[in-house]
């Protein structure tokens, strides 16, 4: 799920140096190393993508800054980032475009199951990705893409509760406590403005299926949710985490890494998955069938995958990655500060993993559109 | 002596095509079906306009003209009066005070409208400081409601009103209010009486300005609402991109611009009717 | 209006202090954001200093100097064309008889919300098969400042006498040295505030954009990135950012409002 790429850090924060312990700084060291050369990477490129070069499109801040320099030096490939801030956002322009422009896309697991209904992504051929290997078993039989056919998974977790322990009178162990919050908590809470997460929560808390079809159901969950909608702050994708650590909420419907962003400005903030459980999101590569240059994609998906790009990933942007020689090399320390990085693949598993909806997709949308006008 | 064709043919071309024929592909995407997994279908149906007048769209669509409506309201009451203030400011003043008052309307939209989540989050500044001056107990959110949308829109459309009231106002003819005057009206009826309805075409033309950039506004209920309020303008956008449905988006253009075309017909007639 | 009334009699004041209620509302919300900007801690709350930090770290950004310098693009390029373009459809326009499809036509551009038309344009550029990038802002940035362009110029043109123009011709001149010499330098103020607003509309455009761009940050405008980084949350580079952006708003309208001044007071 996207990453912060957000700089505020309050006064006392700039104290702290140690790159373990404050991602912010490490990132902010090492792209003031790498300014130059991105910097001269922005004026070369210019407004044509050049032969033999990949567009890539993620979230701000989800990889690491250096890694299209890198890799370039090392295929000879040169890489051109574009930014998303959301999943929509993405899978709107390359429906309208049909994928032409994009190389390789970061998207979540439903999306890019419905960009292979739509034919948009060229097959992955193991054979050109030996770091594959550096895979998890459990991350090569994902439900959505047995086997990685279309996609490789970059980075999973789980969503569930961020919160202030020291404001919150007993920490939050339910869905129940952010859908039908206590007093002292509403118009201190928010929720996830995407719909499948949105509807998510409200569907775990009734024990269905996250990928549920049975319309009266949908309804059930969309009265719900309705009614929570009163007891809300906002609907919020990409600023939760500062609004607990600003104080706005406090208690925040969130994924995983996310909320490791807000306990690494303020340790008060902690993160729990709900006893009725939680989704697995996994945010995938793919490969555009429209690529012109589908064998340096395979190229640095598998750059991607090695132990070093993996490690980054988590050290830096406090996700956890399908990567077991990455996750091998963290060091303990930073696993008991964001206990929730050192969630087992097992356990993970036992999460719902999110499926495109296909038809039934229009029924999310219209139940969300009811939830959020409603008054 | 007729200007040769040749003059008007390459703005309207580009226009034709690069105006004309989008808006007729959205007329066309409105009458199609959504693919299973987005995108279009090229299948004819009505099923767009009939989903469209579920009660759910219609009463987003009465939402959006309660908000508009009242950003126009309380755009039409802020600035009658400063427009009256500058009309009635010494001549060279005048100009000054008006490119005052249009300055902040030619800068960043986004802008702006950011200032607002600045000052109106819990934390922010009137929060903060309605707490320090001790009017109210604990720092309260001004923010992600309806009210704070309406606030960004009067914020961001207010000067245009000023300037059309102003323009209006500037061709009262001052011996009419003398006339009033003499004949005994006191201030207010004057103004009720003689002035607003001589300056009505001001008022309209401000009116219908902001209540129609308004009511598909995107960016102001989409940075100021915090997902929770919904208007024509989102529920466009979400269709686009959320639901990939391309026709029901296409069919709920079509209805916004139907609205507005509508009031501006109106307006047109009205202020052809006052002459 | 200049209805002589004995100052300071309680409405005058009244008005007076309404007027001046209403600029503080306008002006206090960007002072608040210009004095947080230099604000060294980036906090709405607490002063801890006078800073240029965030400057600092705005002008150092690649990103934002790549957006910037597309907006640029995209804003120039689409101004030539739009006041070029639209200056013509004006001189031709004016000497006709009034047509409302014409005048529908050349309003809509206004009248259209945003989106229906970002949507639209990138319904079209998708079904053709094009290749988003600048040039397809571009495209699209002209069409609604042709519409403003247009708007303009007609409005000087209604003072325009265009028995000049025959007297020229009667006196020899060739069409084009009737325009370059006689109706050129009469609207040119004209066509300079129409061009100025033409470029300040491109600069601030955000909707369209974000539709049509292309991938990459070689697409990428400055009102996208805002947008991005106010999605991303409050924080203090967007200070400096609106700040500066501002500023260079405010220095444009004042530069065209010295070129021409009745191009700021509505003329019908």
């Amino acid at each position: 799920m996207p990453a912060c790429n957000a700089s505020t850090s309050r006064p006392f924060e700039l104290e702290r140096s140690d790159p373990m312990h404050d991602p912010l700084h490490a990132r902010r060291t090492r792209s003031a190393t790498r300014l130059s050369t991105a910097c001269a990477l922005t004026l070369v490129a210019g407004s044509a993508v050049a032969d033999g070069s990949l567009v890539v499109s993620n979230w701000d801040g989800y990889m690491p800054e250096d890694l299209p320099d890198r890799f370039s030096e090392a295929s000879g490939t040169d890489v051109e980032v574009s930014f998303h801030a959301t999943n929509e956002e993405i899978m709107g322009k390359v429906v309208a475009s049909r994928g032409k422009g994009y190389d390789v896309l970061f998207v979540s697991s439903p999306f890019a199951e419905a960009l292979h209904e739509l034919d948009l992504l060229a097959p992955i051929d193991r054979a050109k990705i030996p770091n594959l290997a550096n895979l998890y078993p459990q991350a090569e039989e994902l439900a959505y893409d047995p086997g990685n056919t279309f996609s490789v998974p970059y980075a999973w977790g789980t969503t569930g509760l961020c919160y202030r322990s020291d404001r919150l009178a007993e920490a939050p162990d339910s869905w129940q406590d952010l859908l039908d919050p206590d007093e002292s908590l509403v118009g201190r809470t928010t929720m996830l403005a995407t719909d499948r997460w949105l509807m998510g929560a409200g569907l775990l808390a009734r024990g269905y299926s996250v990928n549920e079809t049975d319309p009266a159901r949908i309804e059930q969950v969309r009265d719900d949710l309705v009614a929570t909608k009163r007891t809300l702050l906002a609907y919020d994708d990409t600023t939760f985490y500062s609004k607990l650590v600003s104080g706005e909420a406090d208690l925040v419907h969130a994924w995983d890494g996310w909320c490791n962003y807000g306990i690494a400005e303020n340790p008060d903030i902690r993160y729990v998955v709900p006893e009725e459980g939680s989704d697995l999101w996994v945010d995938t590569m793919v490969i555009m069938k429209s690529s012109e240059n589908v064998d340096a994609a395979h190229g640095l998906i598998d750059y991607v995958l090695g132990a070093e790009t993996g490690q980054w990933v988590v050290e830096n942007i406090m996700y956890k990655v399908p990567n077991e020689a990455a996750m091998g090399n963290i060091d303990p320390a930073m696993l008991e500060s964001f206990p929730n990085l050192a969630m087992t693949p097992d356990e993970l598993m036992q999460g719902e993993q999110l499926r495109d909806l296909g038809e039934t997709q229009k029924a999310y949308t219209k139940a969300v559109t009811e939830i959020t006008s409603s008054r | 002596m007729r200007a040769p064709t040749a003059l008007v043919l390459p703005g309207l071309a580009w226009l034709v095509v690069f105006m004309l024929v989008p808006c007729g592909l959205i007329l066309v995407y409105a009458f199609l079906e959504r693919g299973t997994y987005g995108g279009i279908d090229w299948l004819f149906t009505f099923d767009n306009f009939v989903r469209g007048v579920e009660p759910l769209y219609v009463s987003i669509l009465i939402d959006s003209a309660l908000i508009a409506g009242s950003a126009t309201a309380v755009a039409l009451l802020l600035g009658y009066p400063a427009a009256w203030g500058i009309a009635r400011a010494a001549p060279r003043w005048q100009t000054r005070l008006l490119v005052l008052v249009m300055l902040p309307f030619w800068s960043n939209y986004l802008i702006r409208t950011y200032a607002w989540i600045v000052l109106l989050n819990r934390e922010g500044l009137i929060s903060r400081g309605l707490v320090d001056l001790g009017v109210i107990d604990a720092p309260v959110s001004l923010l992600y409601t309806a009210p704070s949308v309406v606030v960004g829109l009067v914020y961001n459309y207010l000067p245009f009103v000023i300037l059309s009231i102003y323009a209006s106002l500037q061709r009262l003819d001052p011996s009419v209010l003398e006339a009033s005057e003499d004949l005994g009206a006191p201030p207010w009826r004057t103004f009720v009486r003689v002035v607003l309805p001589l300056t009505m075409p001001g008022v309209a033309a401000g009116a219908v300005f902001v209540f129609v950039l308004s009511i598909g506004n995107f960016i102001t209920p989409d940075l100021l609402g915090g997902g929770r309020v919904v208007m024509v303008g989102n529920l466009i956008y979400d269709q686009f991109l959320s639901a990939r449905d391309w026709p029901f988006g296409a069919a709920l253009s079509l209805a916004l611009i139907a609205i507005m075309m509508g009031l501006l017909f109106a307006q047109a007639v009205a202020t052809n009717r006052g002459r | 209006m200049a209805a002589e009334r004995p100052a300071g009699t309680r409405g005058a004041l009244a008005t007076r202090l309404w007027l001046g209620g209403v600029l503080c509302f306008l002006y206090c919300p960007i002072l608040v954001l210009m004095a947080l900007s230099f604000n060294r801690a980036g906090l709405p709350t607490v002063w801890s200093g006078f800073g240029l930090n965030w400057y600092a770290e705005l002008i150092e950004s690649p990103e934002i100097l790549s957006a910037a310098r597309n907006t640029l693009v995209v804003a120039v390029a689409s101004t030539l064309i739009a006041t070029a373009l639209g200056t013509m459809l004006a001189l031709g326009v004016a000497r006709r008889a009034p047509s409302s499809a014409l005048d529908a036509l050349l309003f809509a551009p206004m009248i259209i919300p945003d989106i229906v038309l970002a949507i639209a344009l990138l319904s079209f550029y998708s079904l053709l098969n094009l290749t988003l990038g600048l040039h397809s802002i571009i495209a699209s940035h002209v069409v609604f400042n042709i519409a403003f362009v247009c708007a303009v110029v007609r409005t000087r043109l209604k003072h325009f006498d265009f028995a000049v123009l025959e007297a020229s011709e009667d006196l020899g001149a060739s069409r084009f040295t009737t325009f370059r010499r006689v109706t050129l330098p009469m609207i040119l103020p004209g066509v300079l505030a129409g061009a100025m607003l033409a470029f300040t509309l491109s600069v601030d455009e955000f909707i369209i954009a974000f539709f049509v761009a292309g991938p990459g940050e070689s697409s990428t405008t400055l009102p996208m990135r805002i947008y991005s980084m106010i999605r991303f949350g409050v924080t203090p580079e967007i200070n400096a950012m609106a700040t500066i952006v501002m500023l260079f708003s405010f220095t444009l309208v004042l530069l065209s409002q010295r070129l021409d001044r009745s191009a700021t007071l509505p003329d019908d």
